[in-house]
């Protein structure tokens, strides 16, 4: 049987690095998509070592779209499912001051991925086959004023999933959307997070790896998130907009 | 980066600290040009303040492995990555740790830094005699390669307790196991001179180390269990176990709270030891044990660290020469017989030669006892540091968090010699600890 193949966008996330351990153990090639791939070379040798699977580094820049196409090309192999684990939280007060900020936010959680993801999803087409997975966030689910444009950005990649998955459903290709919560990462470092409903990277790795295997749509990481979101969406508007959240 | 109360496994002190998490080299660099004041830490399994810093690089996301060489086992890894890590990818391909502390949650760097020995110290030495070589970042940014033909570099860095540079990476040859598990025989030593004897007659084993009863007094007086250990060989495991090469899994029971100060009264601790002790009905006893129990009973426990009290506790652990042995142990044990304030847990083990510039270990023989934080603590523990200094001894800088200035520079013989060396590498005092401080190795 053919080795399967998995391509990881935005490899420097610990996340992601759990991804990759977690699926090469499971038997897959690996390829590692980031920026300054060449920084991964430690990477590389310790997921090899750990699980004695084939792992490769590929440069990848998320933000220059005008390359995704030729990128996806010019892999190794055909990727025979992609997880998209890029993101940005940014800075919302500067957000709100620099439209710059504002773009960048909303160009690598949302814009990005669709130019890539649709280079991706148009191959998988084609091939009747494939699996993509995506890390969503419950930022959007509703907007808060504590990081509105992340969430916003996150609402449109939802969005963005369900209609992709709604497009490659006679294709048999699968879409799976993933929603972690709060994750200890160095993106929440130096937070108070409370501890029953923030993931460690390995249990997101775990979901991420079980939606493939069951072919799951949307995924909470954690059981909490579905209800809490759930209770955060039926809140009216009218007395939302005066919570501070 | 970011401030947040720092304290290490005995909890006591505590203080707020400026943290860096270490990612890459660059981030070292750019801190070290800071001329701030700067010390590694790993995972803060130290007791006292050797670990403490108002400016601590955080070295565990510095964690991947880089190299390993099937052949010899040699492992090159960051300094970040911990035992547990090592062990977890490595023993089911056959190889364990050439060196292991009663805990598994220690990053390389750190234990190279505190030179850890374990129960087979006096078959095979401490951790840094197993490290082929290291990379140490100083002061001034560069990067050395520091083998132990370097004399000096080495061993000033093994026990040298940070303060020689940043440890980032290590290369450390791990040892060929046929199975996960470990023959352990266990021996009953009714008091003190038995025990000694017994480590005499067991001299040859691999592994072995005593538990003992700090508040049995007078006939009874070092009552003990003697516990040696050899790797098992798969003829002696298999049709016994599932697997012959299984790594461990995580713990499952976690102390939840602080346990009240009051669970610690004597009584308490006395039917600690004797349940300990009548474990084990007959004079001696052989079983097959996995490493996970055999090495670190009290890592299945997380956070036992708490069952302490909101206080905090301190390990207090002293080498005496073997010349010295059996009388200054009897009369160390009387001591803390008497005081009433004996400790949950006391180990007991005989080191083998070692002869190096800072490190803890020499010939001869280890207690470590664990003490809540009281205030009739510390004036007992100035007479036995008295007691200690008498018979050529000296106390573990990773455990230490109250000896005196006085007491280091007169216990650890050669620490003027290493001071001329830190000073060389160190020149400005970059890396230094609230112990390092309170020892007054620093500032120069």
């Amino acid at each position: 049987m053919k080795q399967k193949t998995l391509l990881i966008l935005g490899a420097r996330s610990e996340v992601a690095q759990s991804i990759a351990e977690l699926f090469g153990r499971n038997g897959f090639d690996v390829l590692l998509a980031a920026r300054n791939a060449d920084k991964l070379s430690s990477l590389v040798a310790d997921l090899q070592i750990r699980t004695g699977g084939n792992f490769q580094s590929v440069e990848f820049d998320l933000l220059h779209t005008q390359g995704h196409l030729d990128f996806y090309n010019a892999l190794p192999a055909r990727p025979d499912v992609v997880v998209c684990v890029v993101g940005l939280l940014g800075n919302q007060q500067e957000a709100e001051q620099d439209y710059g900020h504002a773009r960048l936010i909303i160009e690598s959680n949302f814009s990005g991925v669709v130019s890539i993801l649709h280079v991706v999803a148009a191959d998988f087409e084609k091939r009747r086959a494939g699996h993509i997975l995506a890390i969503g966030s419950v930022a959007g689910d509703r907007g808060r004023q504590s990081n509105y444009v992340y969430g916003a950005a996150k609402a449109g990649l939802a969005t963005f999933l369900s209609g992709l998955r709604n497009r490659l459903h006679n294709s048999k290709v699968k879409v799976s959307t993933i929603k972690p919560g709060f994750i200890r990462t160095r993106m929440t470092e130096g937070m108070k997070l409370p501890p029953f409903i923030t993931a460690e990277p390995i249990e997101v790795a775990k979901a991420v790896y079980m939606a493939y295997v069951d072919q799951k749509n949307v995924v909470y990481v954690l059981w909490p998130w579905r209800y809490i979101m759930l209770i955060i969406k039926s809140i009216p508007e009218f007395i939302f907009k005066k919570l501070k959240l | 980066m970011f401030v947040q109360e720092v304290y290490n496994w005995g909890r006591y002190p505590r203080q707020y600290a400026e943290v860096v998490p270490v990612r890459d080299l660059e981030t070292l660099s750019e801190k070290l040009s800071s001329s701030q004041p700067w010390l590694a830490r790993g995972m803060g399994r130290s007791y006292g303040d050797t670990a403490l810093s108002s400016q601590i690089l955080d070295m565990l996301p510095l964690k991947h492995f880089l190299r390993f060489d099937e052949q010899t086992g040699e492992l090159e890894a960051l300094a970040g990555a911990t035992l547990d890590d090592v062990l977890k990818v490595f023993v089911p391909k056959g190889w364990f740790l050439p060196v292991t502390p009663g805990t598994k949650y220690v990053s390389l760097g750190g234990a190279l830094a505190a030179d850890v020995h374990g129960k087979n110290h006096h078959s095979e030495g401490s951790f840094s005699k197993h490290v082929r070589s290291f990379s140490l970042l100083t002061e001034k940014g560069e990067l050395l390669e520091v083998s132990p033909e370097n004399v000096d570099m080495f061993q000033s860095t093994a026990g040298g307790m940070g303060l020689t540079g940043i440890i980032v990476k290590l290369v450390l040859r791990l040892k060929p196991i046929e199975t996960s598990y470990i023959r352990q025989e266990s021996f009953k030593a009714r008091n003190l001179d038995e025990i000694f004897a017994l480590f005499e007659a067991t001299q040859y084993a691999t592994y072995s180390v005593a538990w003992i009863n700090c508040l049995s007094q007078g006939q009874a007086l070092g009552r003990s269990i003697l516990m040696t250990g050899e790797h098992a060989f798969s003829d002696q495991v298999r049709g016994l176990k599932k697997t012959l090469l299984a790594s461990h899994s995580n713990p499952k029971l976690v102390m939840p709270v602080d346990l009240p100060e009051v669970a610690l009264n004597p009584f308490s601790i006395k039917a600690f030891n004797l349940l300990y002790y009548h474990k084990q009905i007959a004079d001696k006893s052989t079983s097959i044990v996995h490493y996970d129990p055999f090495f670190y009973p009290l890592d299945s426990i997380l956070h036992w660290n708490r069952m302490y009290g909101k206080r905090g506790f301190t390990q207090y652990q002293f080498v005496i020469p073997q010349e010295a042995g059996l009388p200054t142990m009897r009369s160390i044990l009387q001591k803390i017989a008497q005081s009433g304030q004996g400790s949950f847990l006391a180990v007991l083990k005989a080191f083998g030669e070692q002869n190096d510039l800072i490190s803890f270990p020499m010939k001869g023989y280890t207690l470590a006892l664990d003490f809540a934080i009281s205030d009739q603590l510390f004036p007992l523990l100035d007479r036995l540091d008295e007691m200690v200094l008498d018979a050529g001894g000296r106390l573990y800088l990773a455990k230490d968090v109250r000896m005196s200035a006085d007491l280091f520079h007169k216990s650890y013989t050669r620490s003027a010699e290493w001071i001329e060396i830190l000073k060389g590498l160190n020149p400005n005092c970059t890396f230094r600890s609230v112990q390092s401080d309170r020892l007054k190795i620093t500032p120069w």
